[in-house]
């Protein structure tokens, strides 16, 4: 029993439900008891989904256990085969359902029914829900593929030069992190590259689509949250290679060209194809205030990672923690971590990312809509990289976080909730000013300034350990000469400062000693 | 001992009135959660249940709210599955982490789920347990909120009939006056007002700003809903002795005029006093009403199963806003609370209680109401192919009830159609 007060990702079925919302021409009968048709909401409210899933719920509740739930699936099963009529039908159990073992599959194998069925276990009790599409999406294109699949060892014919190069983008789903405008992105960039995409699924695709997804020369693990299971079975079965680089951040899409070409042979020069604003931008000497900035990330395995990269060879930020609540990423956050010289935080425990946020007191947050939370009630600007994400995180312009214009947005959005650094300079050279508002946010944020503010004078409110630490009058004084933006930080080093001196009372020397001491 | 008040209206609603069986696309009562925890403030709800119930509650709760709620899951994993023994033992460590994080919780309410109740797990045995050990520091009991037990609302029902046994008996020759149902603070405040106005006193909420504040009962003991979703609570406070008063919900100028009204007269209050009392709000409330029910008179509304809100608030649009209503879908209809909304309906509006989604959205395709009241998973499909709808979790979240809300009520199912008029982009139709 694990206590919960927020989950970051929803049971398997919800994954399951996602992938075949995402899709055309499928049905999922779930069977579940009254109560778990709240997954529509999920849909039809944050993403803004104009139609209900394609899903029928069996929706039992205490009077039908043990006689009539099995008779409930198989009219669930004929109705929807009758009046949806999907070109395959899906067949899960969500995490009751399991319990009571009416093996909804086997049920719908043996019913006869005028449709293609898959079978889905979905495991309610061990996993989760980015697990439950990655099965989902692997089992539907397992069941639709592998009678194509050629015999084992076979060499997988080479392309004929007439042929124009092709890949199939594999992974994006709705509820996924910008996926409508990811997928677009990447299809222009490889439009630019002359590479067709093949099949872009689950987004959009129908399970015919999917029967095509071999004719493509690679595959695109765009989301290997949802993608890496089916990637690959792919390369096993198909022999098709598959290209692993996330294409977000300017270095990365750079990269991800560089990879594209060489699985597909082709000459391409990265230069060509397509430029973003982001290195001018991060070089404009306007971004050298964001030199050093303290960043926490903390997002599912592929946006952490692509992230962090880009925080700081990209931003120049400094990253000072990075983690993931993915457990079936862990190992690729872990390495990732590593290279910054960081212990990766790996939790799906809301709390602890909250404690750990606390304890580092970054500069700024990339997280999920948990973090935007955490943040916002630290005070610490955020910006939301990831899923689980809310409504807002559904914008209505085009905004993709992968390819060039990919990294245009995520330099916008980063900074955005950052003083900008004329105006921090400026904060700097107005300070003594008695005209000089002390609680003014930034000026673009409206009342979100209220929250970095209050960092500024709470953040170390009380020294860790030792609350015998005083601050003398005077140095209290000069303390408040320091913006307020960076004065929790100035606090914080002070009486950090002053507890390795073993000193009980901190004098105005005591906090230069400190700045001196941290200056580095 | 008593029952119901005899109410003077007709008991039963003479329309049409079927059963429908199938998928259903409502919340299960863990949902009641959301507005119980806020209600009462110092108490936990800890479901026992899978990732499902902990994703449920932040999802229909639509945003995370607080950063520290008063409720959380206790999340049910395989090897918990295994074992019930493991089970107990797991519990009692989960709640003692909990009782020492949360030093202001006075009480904590375990909460059965569809898993915790299919695997036959004891929450009541549990929290007799558990009671035992956290005796003096917090008082612990469980109900149902699961979905195979109850419907959205239902879980409110659950948690208050739960709690019934522990009401203090009302000394013989006492009165009093339980509200039975969760209302807001502002509208509990007005009510206070208006039954001191009357002349009533010993007036208790139930439930109440804190978990202590039990109301006594007994022979003396008058109970009004003031939510249609207290049905099961309200039978066992009749079994404690107690008199139901039978009146429409105070939703609207009139239905807020008749329930004070019916527990006016049970007071014996004369009626001249209660008119004048009654008065300025009432008045005021037509006069909030006016301009909403220009908008919405002589439109077609058609309410989906939700909240068991359904038929008051049919009533109250028929009866004070001037719509034309073409069919009340309910999720469960008690007919003991319903009485005196029943017979102020039109005589041919057809209630269906229950749900076959598929051929209930038909239904509404088909007559193509000007109003659709349904859930959230539904609202935004109706929409998008051209019917306005009001999505109902609304109605139970926002303080509606009494005569000074009776405006802000109307103007949530006119919002729609005036923002229809507003908007000169993309088709309605």
């Amino acid at each position: 029993m694990e206590l919960t007060l927020w989950t970051y990702e929803g049971p398997p079925h919800v994954g399951a439900i996602r992938v075949a919302a995402s899709m055309r021409d499928v049905h999922l009968m779930l069977h579940s008891p009254q109560g778990d048709t709240y997954a529509d909401l999920l849909f039809t409210m944050i993403e803004r989904d104009g139609k209900r899933p394609p899903v029928t719920y069996t929706t039992f509740q205490a009077r039908d256990l043990g006689s009539s739930t099995a008779e409930m699936v198989l009219h669930s099963l004929r109705e929807a085969a009758e009046r949806f009529k999907p070109q395959v039908l899906m067949v899960a159990d969500s995490c009751t359902a399991e319990l009571i073992q009416d093996q909804p599959g086997a049920l719908a194998l043996g019913a006869n029914l005028p449709v293609p069925v898959i079978s889905l276990e979905m495991a309610a009790y061990t996993r989760k829900e980015n697990w439950g599409a990655a099965e989902t999406f692997y089992q539907l294109v397992r069941g639709l593929l592998s009678r194509q699949a050629p015999p084992p060892g076979s060499e997988r014919p080479s392309r004929a030069a007439d042929v124009r190069p092709s890949v199939n983008l594999l992974g994006p789903t709705k509820l996924g992190f910008r996926c409508r405008d990811d997928v677009v992105e990447i299809e222009r960039l490889l439009t630019s590259m002359g590479v067709d995409v093949n099949v872009v699924a689950p987004l959009g695709a129908s399970p015919r689509d999917l029967q095509l997804i071999p004719k493509a020369d690679a595959n695109v693990n765009l989301c290997p949250e949802v993608s890496d299971l089916t990637c690959s079975w792919l390369a096993r079965t198909f022999g098709m290679p598959t290209i692993t680089t996330i294409p977000m951040g300017w270095g990365a899409t750079r990269d991800f060209i560089t990879e594209v070409a060489s699985v597909l042979g082709l000459d391409i020069d990265v230069d060509a194809v397509g430029e973003s604003r982001l290195p001018w931008y991060s070089r404009s000497i306007d971004s050298t205030y964001l030199t050093g900035k303290r960043v926490f990330v903390f997002a599912d395995g592929s946006h952490a990672v692509a992230a962090a990269r880009v925080a700081r060879d990209e931003m120049g930020f400094e990253v000072v923690g990075l983690g993931t609540y993915s457990r079936e990423r862990a190992r690729d956050v872990r390495a990732a971590a590593k290279e910054y010289g960081l212990e990766a935080l790996i939790t799906d425990n809301y709390l602890e990312v909250e404690a750990r946020v606390q304890e580092l007191q970054p500069e700024m947050v990339l997280g999920t809509q948990m973090e935007r939370h955490i943040a916002k009630r630290l005070g610490i600007p955020c910006a939301v990289i990831s899923t689980p994400a809310h409504v807002q995180d559904y914008p209505a312009r085009y905004s993709p976080q992968m390819g060039f214009e990919g990294a245009n947005v995520l330099f916008d959005t980063w900074v955005h909730p950052l003083i900008m650094g004329l105006e921090e300079h400026l904060l700097h050279m107005f300070r003594d000013d008695f005209e000089f508002n002390d609680s003014v946010g930034p000026s673009h944020l409206g009342s979100e300034g209220e929250g970095a503010r209050s960092t500024g004078q709470s953040a170390g409110g009380q020294p860790d350990g030792d609350k015998t630490l005083v601050w003398a009058f005077d140095a209290e004084k000069e303390l408040k000469k320091i913006p307020f933006f960076v004065r929790g930080k100035a606090r914080r080093n002070t009486e950090r400062f002053a507890e390795e001196q073993g000193l009980s009372t901190i004098e105005v020397d005591t906090l230069y000693d400190a700045k001196a001491h941290f200056s580095n | 001992m008593s029952s119901v008040i005899a109410s003077s209206v007709e008991e039963h609603h003479p329309g049409p009135q079927t059963q429908e069986r199938g998928q259903r696309a409502v919340f299960c009562g863990l949902t009641s959660i959301i507005w119980l925890h806020r209600r009462i403030q110092d108490a936990f709800f800890l479901v026992v249940g899978s990732r499902t119930c902990a994703h449920l509650i932040q999802s229909a709760a639509g945003v995370m709210i607080f950063a520290e709620p008063r409720f959380a899951t206790a999340i049910l994993s395989e090897r918990d599955l295994a074992g019930m023994a493991d089970c107990h033992e797991e519990l009692d460590r989960v709640v003692g982490e909990l009782i020492s994080r949360r030093g202001g919780i006075n009480r904590l309410f375990l909460v059965g789920s569809c898993p915790s109740e299919v695997i036959k797990l004891d929450l009541e045995t549990a929290a007799a347990k558990l009671q035992v050990k956290h005796e003096n520091r917090v008082r612990i009991s469980a109900f149902s909120g699961s979905g195979i037990e109850t419907t959205f609302t239902q879980g409110e029902d659950q948690c208050l009939k739960s709690t019934v046994a522990e009401l203090p008996s009302l000394a013989s020759g006492e009165q009093n006056l339980i509200v039975l149902g969760t209302v807001s603070d502002i509208v509990e405040d007005q009510f206070r007002r208006l039954f001191d106005d009357l002349g009533i006193g010993n007036v208790s909420f139930y439930p109440g700003r804190k978990a202590g504040d039990l109301p006594a009962v007994g022979e003396g003991t008058r109970v009004i809903a003031a939510q249609p979703f207290v049905g099961e609570t309200a039978r066992a406070l009749i079994d404690r002795g107690a008199d139901l008063i039978s009146a429409p919900f105070p939703l609207g100028a009139e239905g807020s005029k008749s329930w004070f009204e019916a527990v006016a007269s049970v007071y014996d209050v004369p009626q001249e006093r209660v008119q004048q009392i009654l008065e300025l709000p009432y008045q005021r409330a037509k006069r909030a009403l006016a301009p909403h029910r220009a908008k919405l008179e002589g439109k077609r509304v058609h309410f989906l199963p939700d909240s068991q809100l359904e038929i008051p608030m049919a009533r109250f649009l028929s009866e004070e806003c001037g719509l034309e209503v073409s069919e009340i879908g309910t999720p469960f209809h008690d007919q003991l609370v319903m009485q005196g909304e029943l017979a102020r309906l039109a005589k041919d509006v057809s209630i269906v209680e229950g749900q076959d989604l598929d051929p209930a959205l038909a239904r509404v395709r088909e007559s193509r109401p000007d109003l659709t009241v349904c859930g959230m998973g539904i609202a935004n499909a109706l929409e998008s192919e051209g019917l306005r709808t009001k999505w109902s979790i609304e109605l139970v979240f926002s303080p509606v009830q009494g005569f000074d809300q009776a405006g802000d009520l109307a103007a949530l199912f006119a919002k729609p159609l005036v923002r229809q008029d507003i908007l000169e982009v993309g088709s309605w139709s």
